[in-house]
C-alpha cells in the first residue's frame, strides 16, 4: 500500500512541475502553440488533483486497515481507535497534515482551473502561482516529510494510538476548517501575483477573488472559533483562548485578510488602494505559511507541541523565496497601481476604511512582535522572555476596542463626503443606548477603577452595543424606505433589502455577530472558580448555585478507561441538572485526560447565560480523594453564538444580489412642445 | 401637536452626571493581589498556561508555586520582591510578560512605535490624495463641486434615505 501512495506524490510532483514549467512557457512565448501547451498545463494541474487525492485515500485507508507498516500509521493510529479519529489520522501528524495541505491546495487548483474560461489568460497565471505553491509541498512531502516511509524492523501489534487531546469530536472539524482558510488565502494571492505579472487592467481580478476570499475567511474564522471552543470543552482550564503562539499563528492571516476584505471595497468602488491591496494578499497568504511553519516547525515552544520536527529550514526558504519574488514584480510593474481618485472628505467611509486597515495590520503586528519577541530576546540579550497573555491583553485590546468603535461608526459614513449633520442624525440614538449600557452594567456593580479589565469590559460592552444598535438602526432605516415605497411589512422589507444588497447587509451581519463574540468576551474578568475535595454528599458553591457530589463511577472500552463524577447542580432548592466531568485514561499511549462538563445556563439567566463548567481533576495524592474544579464563565455562550451569526452572515454577503425593485415613477410634467428635439 | 425636543447637550450633561456619581459609588474596592500576581507568573511545568489557570494533569510546580506566592504575600513581601524571587528560582520566562527594563522595555514601545509610523504614513497618504487634482471630465464638461455638488447630495440623500 505504501508503494501506491509514494508512487501518486513522485507523480503529483512530476505533474505539477509540468503544470508550472509549461504554464510558464506558455505565457511567456505566447503565439498560436503556445494555446495548446497552456491546455497542457491546465490538465496537468486537474491531473495532479487526482494524484493528491489517491495518496490521502491510500494513507487513510491505510489507517482503517492498521496498516502498522506505515510508520505515519503506527505513530498516530490504533487498532481500537473509533473510526472517525482513523479518518483524522491523516491530519493528526506532521506528514499527514502536509499532505492535506497539499490535497486542499490541489483541490482549490481544481476549482481555479475547472473555471478557466471566466478570463483564461488571468488564470492560466494565476494556475502557475498555485502550481508553484504545490510543488513546495509536493517537495516536502517527497524528501523531508514521507506520509508513506516504512517502519524499521519487527511489525508492530499495535500502534501508539491519537494523541489524547485530539481524540474530542471538534478535532474532526477544527483542522480542516483551519486549513481550508490557511491554504485558501493562496488563491487571492495566485490572482493578485497574477494581475500583478501581466499587468492586469482595471479591477476584475479583484471582483474574481472576493469570493474566494470570503470562503476562505469564513472557514478560517470557523477553524478559530473551533479551536477555540475545542481548546475550552478539552484543555480543562475554563478559558478558550491563551495566546499561544500557535493560536496567534492562524489569527494573524485572519487579521490581515479582514483588513484586506475591507479595502479591496476601496479599490473596487474608488480605484484607490491598489499598491496596499496587493500587499495586504501577498501577506495574508505569507502569514499563512508562516502560521504552518510555527505549528510545523517547534521553533517557539507552544502547547501544540504535537507536531514538531526539523522541516523549518525548508519552510524559511520558501518564505524568504516567496518575498523575493512578490518583491520583484512588485518593483517591476508598480506604476501599474496608481490610485485614480482624490479623497474628498475625511469624514467618509474611504477614511474609515484607511483606519481600520491601519488598527488591523497594527494588531496583526502586535501578535506578530509578541509571537517572535522570546526569540528576538534571546538573540539580542542572551535571555528567552515569556511573551504571554498579560502582554497582548495590553497591547491588542485598546486596538479592539477601537477596531469596534469603528465597526459602528463606518457604516454610517458615506463614500466620499459625510455631513456631520446625518452622522449625528443616524448616530445619536445608537450613542445613547450605548451609553444606557454602561451606566447600567456600572448600576451593576462594574467598577472602572478596580482593574484595568472592569474599564476594558465596560467599554467592549458600550461598545458592542453601539455596534449592535447601528447595524439595527441601518436594517430598520432601509427597510422603512422600502415598506414605503412597496407597502410591503417592515421584516419582509428588511429581507428585501438585504436580498438586494447582499454584500453589504451580510456585512452587516457579521458584525453584528462580532459584536455578540465581544459581549461573550467581556464576561472573562468576572469568572469566579472554586476547587474541593468531594467525596459523596460533600457541597461546594459557586456563585448562587451549589454543588452536590452524587456519586463517582468507573467504566472501561478498548481505547481507553475512565471515571466519571456525578455532580447534582442546585440553585435554591431546585436541582437544575446532574453533571458528569469525566477522567479518562488512554491506553495505547498511555496518557491521561480531563474532559470537562458544561452547563450553559441559559433557561435560568437568557442574555445573562452563565457556563458552570467542572473539571474532574484528578485524586489527591494523599488522601486519594477526588479534587472537582467548578468555574462559573459568564456571557461565554454569545462566543459560539456570534460565530454562528458570523458565518450566516458570510453566507448572506455570497449570495449573488437580487433585482432592484421597480417602483411606478411619477408622471413626467412635460417641458417641451412634441417634435422639439427632433 | 408637537413633541417637546430633547436636547444633545442636555441628554449628554445627564448621562456625565450619571456617569459621575456611579464612579463615585463603592470607590476604594481592593483588588486581590494573590488574584493579580497568579495572573502575571507562568506555571514552569512546560504547560505554557498562566500560573493560576494551570490544571495540568499531574503537574508537579503549579501547587507548589501557588503556595509558595501565599508565603511571600503572607510574609508581607512587595510585588518587586515577590517576583524577582520567582525569577531567581525558577528564570526570566516565568514573568508572563516582558518587564520594562533594558531591552524588554522594547517589546512593549514596539507596537506604539508601529502606531505612530502607521499614524505618520495615513495622514501623508491622505494629505497626498486630497492634493490630488480633479480628473478632468470628457469634452471638457466642468465638475460639479462647491454649493451645487452639496444641493445634488441633500437631494439623493433624501429621496433615497439610505
Amino acid at each position: 500500500m505504501s508503494q501506491i501512495g509514494s508512487f501518486a506524490l513522485l507523480l503529483a510532483l512530476a505533474l505539477s512541475v509540468y503544470s508550472f514549467g509549461a504554464g510558464v512557457i506558455a505565457l511567456v512565448r505566447g503565439g498560436p502553440g503556445s494555446e495548446r501547451l497552456g491546455e497542457t498545463a491546465r490538465r496537468a494541474g486537474i491531473a495532479t488533483f487526482a494524484a493528491v487525492l489517491l495518496a490521502a485515500v491510500v494513507l487513510v485507508t491505510a489507517a482503517f486497515h492498521d496498516d502498522f507498516s506505515i510508520a505515519y500509521i503506527f505513530h498516530h493510529s490504533n487498532r481500537d481507535l473509533p473510526w472517525p479519529y482513523k479518518f483524522a489520522t491523516l491530519w493528526s501528524g506532521q506528514e499527514g497534515s502536509l499532505l492535506f495541505w497539499s490535497l486542499l491546495l490541489a483541490t482549490y487548483g481544481l476549482v481555479l482551473r475547472l473555471r478557466h474560461k471566466t478570463d483564461p489568460r488571468l488564470f492560466a497565471y494565476a494556475g502557475v502561482v498555485i502550481a508553484a505553491v504545490q510543488i513546495f509541498f509536493l517537495l516536502l512531502l517527497n524528501f523531508a516529510a514521507h506520509p508513506f516511509a516504512i517502519m524499521q524492523g519487527a511489525l508492530p501489534d499495535d500502534g501508539n494510538g491519537l494523541n489524547p487531546l485530539l481524540q474530542y469530536p471538534e478535532m474532526v472539524i477544527h483542522p480542516p476548517m483551519l486549513y481550508l482558510g490557511y491554504v485558501g488565502f493562496t488563491v487571492p494571492f495566485a490572482f493578485g501575483l497574477a494581475a500583478l505579472v501581466m499587468r492586469y487592467p482595471g479591477e476584475k481580478w479583484i471582483r474574481i477573488t472576493r469570493q474566494w476570499t470570503m470562503v476562505t475567511w469564513g472557514f478560517l474564522t470557523c477553524g478559530i472559533f473551533l479551536g477555540a471552543h475545542w481548546a475550552y470543552s478539552v484543555l480543562g482550564w475554563g478559558g478558550y483562548w491563551g495566546w499561544d503562539p500557535v493560536e496567534n499563528a492562524s489569527l494573524m492571516p485572519w487579521l490581515t485578510g479582514t483588513a484586506f476584505l475591507h479595502s479591496v471595497m476601496m479599490q473596487e468602488k474608488r480605484g484607490m488602494l491598489k499598491i496596499w491591496n496587493m500587499w495586504l494578499v501577498f501577506a495574508t497568504f505569507w502569514l499563512a505559511i508562516l502560521g504552518t511553519y510555527l505549528t510545523r516547525s517547534g521553533v517557539i515552544s507552544s502547547v501544540h507541541a504535537f507536531a514538531q520536527s526539523g522541516i523549518g529550514d525548508w519552510f524559511k526558504w520558501f518564505l524568504a523565496l516567496t518575498i523575493a519574488v512578490f518583491a520583484f514584480f512588485f518593483f517591476k510593474n508598480k506604476s501599474h497601481l496608481r490610485s485614480e481618485h482624490k479623497l474628498e472628505s475625511l469624514i467618509s467611509r474611504e477614511s474609515s476604511f484607511l483606519f481600520n486597515n491601519l488598527l488591523f495590520v497594527l494588531a496583526c503586528f502586535t501578535v506578530l512582535w509578541g509571537t517572535w519577541f522570546p526569540l528576538l530576546s534571546e538573540l539580542v540579550q542572551g535571555t528567552k522572555v515569556t511573551v504571554g497573555a498579560p502582554f497582548f491583553n495590553s497591547v491588542a485590546v485598546p486596538v479592539a476596542l477601537l477596531l469596534l468603535l469603528l465597526t459602528a461608526v463606518g457604516p454610517l459614513l458615506a463614500w466620499r463626503k459625510t455631513s456631520l449633520e446625518s452622522l449625528k442624525r443616524n448616530f445619536l440614538w445608537p450613542a445613547c443606548g450605548a451609553l444606557g449600557v454602561g451606566i447600567l452594567m456600572m448600576i451593576f456593580g462594574v467598577r472602572l477603577w478596580k482593574e484595568a479589565s472592569h474599564f476594558y469590559s465596560l467599554m467592549a460592552a458600550m461598545l458592542s452595543a453601539l455596534v449592535i444598535l447601528t447595524v439595527v438602526s441601518e436594517f430598520v432605516r432601509g427597510g422603512r424606505v422600502i415598506s414605503r415605497h412597496t407597502g410591503q411589512g417592515l421584516f419582509a422589507s428588511m429581507l428585501h433589502l438585504a436580498h438586494r444588497n447582499t454584500r453589504r447587509y451580510g456585512g452587516y451581519i457579521v458584525h453584528f455577530g462580532v459584536a455578540m463574540v465581544v459581549i461573550g468576551i467581556l464576561g472573562t474578568p468576572f469568572n469566579k472558580e472554586a476547587e474541593k475535595e468531594m467525596g459523596f454528599g460533600d457541597k461546594m458553591a459557586i456563585g448562587p448555585y451549589t454543588l452536590v457530589c452524587q456519586s463517582y463511577t468507573q467504566e472501561e472500552n478498548a481505547n481507553y478507561s475512565n471515571e466519571w463524577a456525578i455532580i447534582n447542580v442546585f440553585k435554591g432548592d431546585e436541582q437544575l441538572t446532574t453533571m458528569y466531568p469525566e477522567r479518562r485514561f488512554y491506553k495505547a499511549s498511555q496518557q491521561p485526560q480531563t474532559l470537562p462538563r458544561i452547563y450553559p445556563t441559559i433557561r435560568q439567566d437568557l442574555f445573562l447565560v452563565k457556563d458552570l463548567y467542572l473539571v474532574y481533576e484528578g485524586r489527591n495524592q494523599d488522601t486519594g480523594r477526588p479534587i472537582i474544579k467548578a468555574h462559573l464563565n459568564p456571557l461565554v455562550p454569545w462566543i459560539w453564538t456570534g460565530l454562528i451569526v458570523i458565518i450566516f452572515g458570510t453566507v448572506i454577503a455570497l449570495i449573488p444580489n437580487a433585482a432592484p425593485i421597480r417602483v411606478p415613477a411619477p408622471a413626467r410634467v412635460q417641458t417641451a412642445p412634441v417634435g422639439a428635439g427632433d | 401637536m408637537a413633541r417637546p425636543r430633547v436636547r444633545p447637550k442636555q441628554l449628554a450633561q445627564v448621562a456625565l452626571l450619571s456617569i459621575a456619581i456611579l464612579f463615585l459609588m463603592g470607590a476604594g474596592d481592593e483588588g486581590s493581589r494573590f488574584n493579580d500576581l497568579g495572573h502575571r507568573m507562568m506555571c514552569v511545568c512546560g504547560c505554557s498556561q498562566i500560573l493560576l489557570e494551570c490544571n495540568h494533569v499531574g503537574c508537579s510546580y503549579s501547587d507548589r508555586m501557588r503556595g509558595e506566592l501565599m508565603a511571600a504575600l503572607d510574609r508581607g513581601d512587595n510585588d518587586d520582591l515577590l517576583l524577582q524571587g520567582f525569577v531567581q528560582k525558577y528564570g526570566t520566562t516565568v514573568i508572563a510578560a516582558p518587564t520594562t527594563k533594558g531591552f524588554n522595555r522594547v517589546a512593549w514601545i514596539m507596537p506604539f512605535v508601529a502606531l505612530g509610523l502607521g499614524l505618520a504614513t495615513m495622514v501623508l497618504v491622505v494629505r497626498a490624495w486630497k492634493n490630488r487634482p480633479t480628473p478632468a471630465l470628457a469634452d471638457g464638461v466642468q465638475p460639479l463641486g462647491g454649493p451645487e455638488l452639496e444641493q445634488f447630495r441633500e437631494r439623493a440623500q433624501k429621496e433615497t434615505e439610505l
